[in-house]
């Protein structure tokens, strides 16, 4: 195999991001690997994070809480700027690439392999909550982790579920919600006779689009890449995905391939659909507002059916912290992310932000606050279905750019319409994929 | 004029050179120079860098390389690309001409006498004046596949069984962009034009009528050649807005239902920003930029030419 300029840089990038894991490790005192590491915030450090705007108010209260108390304690100001979601990726990039900004930033999915350069190594830390909160999920390791060292601490998954209007599926004559996808198909089409179908995103929806296409398609066997990198989408798992996709799709309500990230949320609460998928915080939104409270105490919700692959799988969010390299107190934003990432601290946010966000630490998974309402009880699960996006590929810049040009998406949605054949379908996100994992 | 004065007495008693300072070209240059280094910092400068990164793989964190034309001969074959191409063309020239005749139409109308004249243009500047992301933000609403007032209304009068697909199928979606930017255009195209058309002199039309001209030939033989060099530059302007809208796709479909109405703006956008390959999503940009040139030169050297505006043949 012939080595191209790219694989060079990404070898590089590897070893610069194991020198420097090495440069700590012979910096700061040797720890055993379950010991907390210690870090002692530089004299008259001061911090700037830049998070994601919460989506729960009880998210934010709580991480400047804790924020608060890492600065009484230490005496390290630190300052929390928040930024819309889908804003964090670019500023996220360019202050790596600036080497200027924020010490600490709050990214998500595979953001911390674009710079894995420039990221300091966590590892230790990482290993110290491992190895005392039982280890972490997988799929959110997978984010964080490069070779043997982390170069970002996983922070939360935020998770996708079904939600369902019981009374509707009552009427459509289910009990119960399936958990089998070829049942689900069932429940759909007794539900569209009902007038009341199903309805999930097929638009360019970053989140609610993503979610849907990757379960549909991981839920069958289909992926966008094997573990070598090389694009394996055009398969036989991919096509039955997509036919049962277009026989879904036909249970819809209209309209779903226009659906932005925010459609189901208004349709689901106007009560014209008895099923869509979506985080929890849609429930919260009918269950804050006095005039839906009919609406809200009929809600259900379920973590999405399992297709013929025999497990739940799901792409969710995924959000993870990173310190920059150019960061000028290394050991204040370690001992910051230390802190807040520790069990006390990341028990109080996970409960204030009412299952919006799941435990990266198998160790953290139990908290009050999925047994406070039973719809949250199904995103607890999040963090073990969880997939990274790039599956099940190395993690890097054509993951992330074949996830932001909507190939999966475009795939399911093109199938799903009767556009394309599934064939043609899955033919077509090949050649796109192909584009960014270069043949 | 003292000092010019002075300087020109200076050089006839002195062979010496003159200051510097006081030299016409040098003090040119020098009053130039704000607005060149203006210009150079603001315009030449991200426009270089812009066509220099096409010409990388630059990626959103990440210095590229020069990679020559590897950028365009990848966009060269990836159907996505040409099927914006083809979104953006049929965008710009549907609209253009519809903004044409409508805005034209209008310019005549309100050219007219009319009652609360004033109050009439004012409000026509309306979409316009409004912010593009607003309007569209209100649009999104008009056309949602569930809340449509439009399909609502149809339905309550008992035209339609269920509510106008208007962004989610192809077709719907992309005649539903095209009128919306015509919606937003129109004003710009009717008040520059009305504004030539108040400086068209009533005596012309007044001799036409008295050699009894019908309304019809007033308007092909004196309302139009007169109008046509403005003409040529509202079109011009128009067609360039339009070829390089982002927000109102961006807002309305994102370049959705299955890329029916990507423009090359939002695809450069998405490919750029979101999916971080600055070098593909300036290569894209830069790949506007012949078909912008086409749009100006057709409306340099033919809108503008004095046969034509004199209503003759080449």
């Amino acid at each position: 195999m012939a080595l191209s300029r790219r694989d060079l840089l990404l070898g590089t990038a590897g070893v610069a991001a194991g020198a420097v894991g090495s440069q700590l490790l012979s910096a700061s005192p040797a720890f055993a690997q379950a010991a907390a590491p210690s870090y002692k915030p530089e004299q008259g450090a001061s911090l700037r994070v830049l998070r994601w705007t919460p989506f729960v108010k009880g998210d934010e209260d709580s991480w400047l809480a804790n924020t608060k108390k890492f600065t009484e304690a230490t005496g390290v100001q630190v300052r929390v700027d928040k930024e819309s979601w889908e804003d964090i990726r670019p500023k996220a990039a360019v202050a790596a690439n600036v080497g200027s900004g924020p010490d600490i930033m709050l990214v998500w999915f595979d953001d911390p392999f674009q710079y894995p350069d420039k990221l300091l190594d966590v590892t230790d830390i990482a290993n110290s909550f491992a190895s005392r909160y039982g280890g972490y999920y997988p799929g959110l390791e997978g984010y964080a982790k490069k070779g043997d060292n982390f170069i970002a601490l996983p922070l939360a998954a935020i998770g996708n579920g079904i939600l369902y209007r019981e009374s509707m599926l009552q009427q459509a004559g289910w009990s119960k919600f399936p958990e089998k996808t070829d049942e689900f198909l069932e429940m759909c089409k007794a539900l569209k006779a009902k007038s009341k179908p199903a309805g999930f995103a097929l638009g360019k929806a970053v989140g609610d689009g993503n979610n849907f296409a990757h379960w549909i398609v991981w839920s069958h066997g289909g992926k966008m890449v094997d573990e070598s990198g090389k694009v394996v989408i055009n398969s036989p798992e991919t096509i039955k995905a997509l036919q049962y996709a277009r026989e879904l799709y036909q249970t819809f309500i209209p309209g779903t391939e226009s659906w932005l990230d925010i459609n189901n949320n208004r349709v689901f609460l106007s009560g014209d659909i008895s099923v869509t998928a979506n985080g929890v915080s849609l429930y919260y939104s009918a269950k804050n507002d006095p005039k839906l409270a009919e609406i809200a105490k009929d809600i259900r919700s379920t973590v999405t059916p399992t297709g013929p692959v025999g497990q739940p799988v799901e792409l969710h969010q995924t959000t993870s912290a990173v310190i920059f390299q150019y960061t000028k107190y290394p050991n204040a934003a370690r001992a910051y992310l230390q802190y807040m990432l520790d069990k006390p601290q990341m028990d109080e946010w996970i409960t204030a932000s009412s299952a919006y966000c799941c435990p990266p630490l198998k160790g953290m998974i139990d908290n009050p606050v999925w047994t406070a309402d039973p719809v949250n009880e199904p995103y607890k699960r999040a963090s073990s279905t969880l997939r990274p996006n790039g599956y099940a590929g190395p993690l890097g810049y054509a993951s992330a750019a074949t996830m932001a040009d909507y190939v999966m998406v475009d795939m399911v949605a093109e199938a799903a319409t009767g556009q394309r054949t599934p064939e043609e379908a899955a033919k077509r996100a090949e050649q796109r994929a192909n584009r960014y994992y270069r043949v | 004029m003292a000092g010019a004065a002075l300087t020109r007495t200076d050089a006839s008693t002195m062979p010496v050179r003159e200051p510097l300072l006081q030299r016409r070209g040098f003090l040119g240059l020098l009053f130039m120079l704000p607005a060149a280094a203006f210009l150079l910092i603001f315009l030449t400068y991200p426009l270089g860098l812009g066509v220099w990164l096409g010409f990388t793989d630059t990626r959103v964190g990440r210095p590229g390389v020069f990679i020559g034309l590897e950028n365009y001969q990848l966009l060269w074959e990836d159907s996505l690309f040409w099927l914006a191409v083809f979104n953006t063309i049929l965008y710009t020239v549907a609209a253009s001409i519809l903004k044409f005749a409508l805005g034209l139409w209008l310019a005549l109308l309100l050219n007219e006498h009319l009652l609360f004249k004033a109050l009439i243009r004012a409000v026509v500047l309306l979409p316009w004046v409004v912010p593009t992301v607003l309007s569209a933000i209100a649009f999104w609403w008009i056309y949602d596949a569930q809340f449509s007032v439009i399909s609502w209304s149809l339905m309550k009068i008992g035209l339609i069984q269920s509510p106008i697909n208007f962004l989610g199928d192809t077709t719907n979606a992309r005649i539903t962009v095209i009128l919306t930017n015509v919606w937003r255009g129109i004003p710009f195209v009717a008040i520059t034009l009305l504004a030539g058309l108040q400086t068209i002199s009533p005596s012309l039309h007044e001799a036409a009528t008295l050699d009894g001209a019908t309304s019809w030939q007033r308007f092909r033989f004196i309302t139009l050649p007169v109008l046509s060099p403005l003409i040529a530059v509202v079109m011009t302007f128009s067609v360039l807005f339009t070829f390089t809208d982002f927000q109102l796709i961006y807002v309305l479909t994102r370049g959705g239902p299955l890329n029916a109405t990507h423009l090359m703006a939002t695809l450069s956008f998405q490919r750029a920003i979101p999916g971080g390959q600055l070098g593909e999503g300036a290569a894209i940009a830069v790949a506007m930029v012949p078909f912008l040139l086409g749009a100006i030169l057709f409306s340099y050297f033919g809108l503008q030419r004095r046969r034509w505006q004199q209503g003759g043949k080449d």
